[in-house]
């Protein structure tokens, strides 16, 4: 185990990088705390699994230093640097059994026969693979392949992180659960470090105590899931965090109000007089979930008229309009929703603003 | 659903089989024909049964043939198969390096197997060859180098021709079979610390089972049947040297014209390429697959 320290990585694919924009990654720099649950979110392309392969030494940065434990290990190839790395799509010895395939890292490592025996048992029972050991590894189902691909990369005990790249793709909905709880046992077992990368909000909620957003090659945000959710620092959080996610409507501020098409939306004081030293293009940002919806006029409250109402069980997404402007809101399931008008409150206090897109702190 | 009862469909397997038969099934029972009849001329057609394959089995000629047949084929494939994919290891996996290499792999194979015949004739003729003229000046061998001279020379550049023909066939193969594993393979083995010599026992020998098992088809196939390449560099000598079994049947059949007994050994040939390409096939389809206890 080790703590992972990035500084000032940044690659870029091409050889020659003359623009900003041609960068995988852009600039990151960050730590990754020893026995820590990380989940690495952000969509297809924003450059997780280039971030991840950096850490683990399949590709070596443009630019900046990789250290484990304080010493820098930038040039290192992976089988040097002692790192765990689980791949999207299952990674199988075909011809080894499914026992050999489980101790083919350590036997390249030149453990004792008796300790690969010993590790070998703990990780197949850990997964529920000792029924299969001497099997071929080739006739197996997808998810047991996948399950193998993973206790190839816990195998090893004294690894620096176990890095896993959207290990959980091919694998059955309920089965997908089932394995998530079980990393998640084996990380809280054995505080090992794990990154995990996903674009799926509930896999990297459920998984980790830390989430680490990436967008466009950047690390946008680094929070618990709360942080995440009540105050996203780019708008690219508030879309991507959350169902549906954040609202977003283009305003200008005149005192402590955002006017929003000539409607004056009060904001809390800390707010408003942060978003008067920001500049660029300004946004009000809410969630569905703290907008309130009445039946009548209300102090600080705006009519809207009602365009479709959405059930989702447990509560029911509202889209509204604003002064022609499209809104939507969360409402639980007790909650009665008007008729065609109503009237809508913007709680200062959850009410944020974004400047050029960053939250305005 | 009710079943369609409707017989007529047959009809339309018609034209697949009428394709088989004049591509297959008439040829074939045209030499059934002839096996089993001496024919002295037209019209003049005796049956004989059996009688011509039992005299062709005996022929101990055709013993030496299929022996030398068995000795080319079974070389030809421990060299071609290894050699063809250190080349498929070796070759540049990016950049311009590729097309430069598959162009000049590929050019061999697009020669007419004649006139490859009639290259290395040339090639290793002891006045005028490249080879021929080199390997004499030297001055190492005790009889100058001439591959009508000696059966072992006849070998020699026969083997040399057949590699440089084909190999590039299997390097092809394995280049296609290697390109084809998916990178994520490559980088699991380097974060499991597998050396290269695994990655290739591990990985990529058992990614190339598929194009191997082809290779290895093709190549005793065609080198089990050749004809046209030693049929014009040697001509099957020095005296019956390299005659393989289908120059000794084209002896038979056209030098003779005993039509019967070629009819015999045509058929017993055919059988033998069968029968061996089946047990191939067995083999590497099922090599590697059974469960460890």
């Amino acid at each position: 185990m080790a703590r992972i320290d990035m500084q000032e990585v940044a690659h870029s694919y091409r050889p020659k990088t003359q623009t900003l924009h041609e960068y995988a990654l852009k600039r990151i720099h960050m730590t990754w705390e020893d026995g820590g649950a990380y989940a690495l979110l952000g969509p297809s392309g924003c450059g997780k699994t280039t971030l991840l392969n950096i850490i683990s030494g399949l590709l070596k940065p443009s630019q900046g230093k990789v250290l484990y434990d304080g010493g820098d290990v930038t040039g290192l190839p992976p089988e040097q640097r002692n790192i765990a790395q689980v791949f999207q799509f299952p990674v199988l010895y075909d011809t080894m059994s499914v026992f050999d395939n489980l101790a083919f890292p350590l036997r390249n490592r030149g453990v004792t026969a008796d300790r690969i025996r010993q590790r070998v048992r703990e990780v197949a029972e850990m997964l529920d693979l000792d029924s299969v050991l001497n099997k071929k590894a080739a006739g197996l189902s997808a998810d047991a392949k996948q399950k193998i691909s993973l206790g190839r990369g816990l195998v090893r005990s004294d690894v620096a992180a176990i890095l896993f790249d959207e290990p959980l793709t091919v694998i059955d909905p309920h089965l997908k659960w089932q394995l998530r709880r079980k990393l998640k046992e084996i990380h809280e077992r054995f505080h090992l470090t794990m990154i995990y990368v996903t674009h799926d909000q509930v896999e990297a909620m459920t998984f980790a105590d830390t989430i680490v957003v990436m967008y466009e090659g950047e690390v946008v945000q680094v929070g618990t899931p709360e942080e995440l959710y009540e105050m996203p620092k780019h708008k690219f959080v508030g879309y991507f965090i959350g169902s549906p996610g954040m609202n977003f409507l283009p305003c200008t501020l005149e005192g402590l109000f955002a006017r929003v098409n000539g409607t004056m939306i009060p904001l809390d004081e800390r707010t408003a007089n942060l978003a008067r030293r920001a500049s660029g293009k300004l946004e009000l940002g809410i969630r569905p979930m703290h907008l309130e919806l009445h039946a009548q006029a209300v102090a600080d409250a705006f009519p809207v008229g009602i365009l479709t109402v959405e059930d989702q069980g447990a509560s029911r997404i509202v889209t509204l309009a604003l002064n022609g402007q499209m809104v939507r809101a969360r409402v639980p399931e007790e909650h009665l929703v008007p008729q065609q008008k109503a009237w809508l409150r913007f709680p200062p206090e959850k009410t944020r603003l974004f400047a050029d897109g960053r939250l305005v702190e | 659903m009710e079943k369609w009862e409707n017989n007529k469909a047959w009809f339309l397997v018609l034209p697949v089989f009428l394709i088989v038969a004049f591509s297959a099934i008439i040829p074939l029972m045209t030499v059934v024909n002839y096996s089993v009849q001496d024919i002295f001329g037209p019209g003049n057609a005796v049956f004989v049964g059996t009688e011509w394959f039992e005299e062709v089995l005996r022929d101990t000629r055709l013993h030496d043939a299929l022996g030398r047949q068995f000795l080319f084929s079974g070389l030809v494939l421990l060299i071609e198969i290894p050699l063809g994919i250190l080349v498929a290891l070796a070759m540049p996996k990016r950049g311009w390096g590729v097309s430069a290499s598959l162009i000049t792999l590929a050019l061999p194979l697009l020669i007419p197997w004649n006139v490859i015949g009639t290259i290395w004739i040339i090639f290793t003729r002891p006045d005028i060859g490249l080879f021929g003229v080199a390997v004499n000046g030297l001055d190492l061998l005790s009889v100058p180098f001439d591959h009508t001279a000696r059966p072992i020379y006849a070998w020699i550049t026969l083997m040399a021709m057949e590699v440089w023909h084909w190999t590039p066939l299997v390097a092809l193969l394995c280049y296609a079979g290697l390109r084809a594993i998916p990178e994520a393979y490559y980088q699991a083995a380097k974060i499991d610390g597998a050396s290269a010599l695994a990655v290739f026992r591990y990985i990529q020998l058992p990614k190339m089972r598929g194009v191997l098992t082809i290779a290895v088809l093709l190549r005793f196939m065609d080198s089990f049947l050749i004809y046209a390449e030693p049929f014009a560099l040697t001509g099957g000598g020095p005296g019956n040297t390299t005659t393989f079994l289908s120059i000794y049947l084209v002896k038979i059949a056209v030098g003779q014209f005993d039509l019967g007994p070629a009819a015999a050994f045509s058929l017993i040939y055919f059988l033998i390429v069968l029968l061996l390409s089946f047990i191939f096939y067995q083999v590497l389809l099922n090599v590697g697959k059974g469960e460890k206890r």
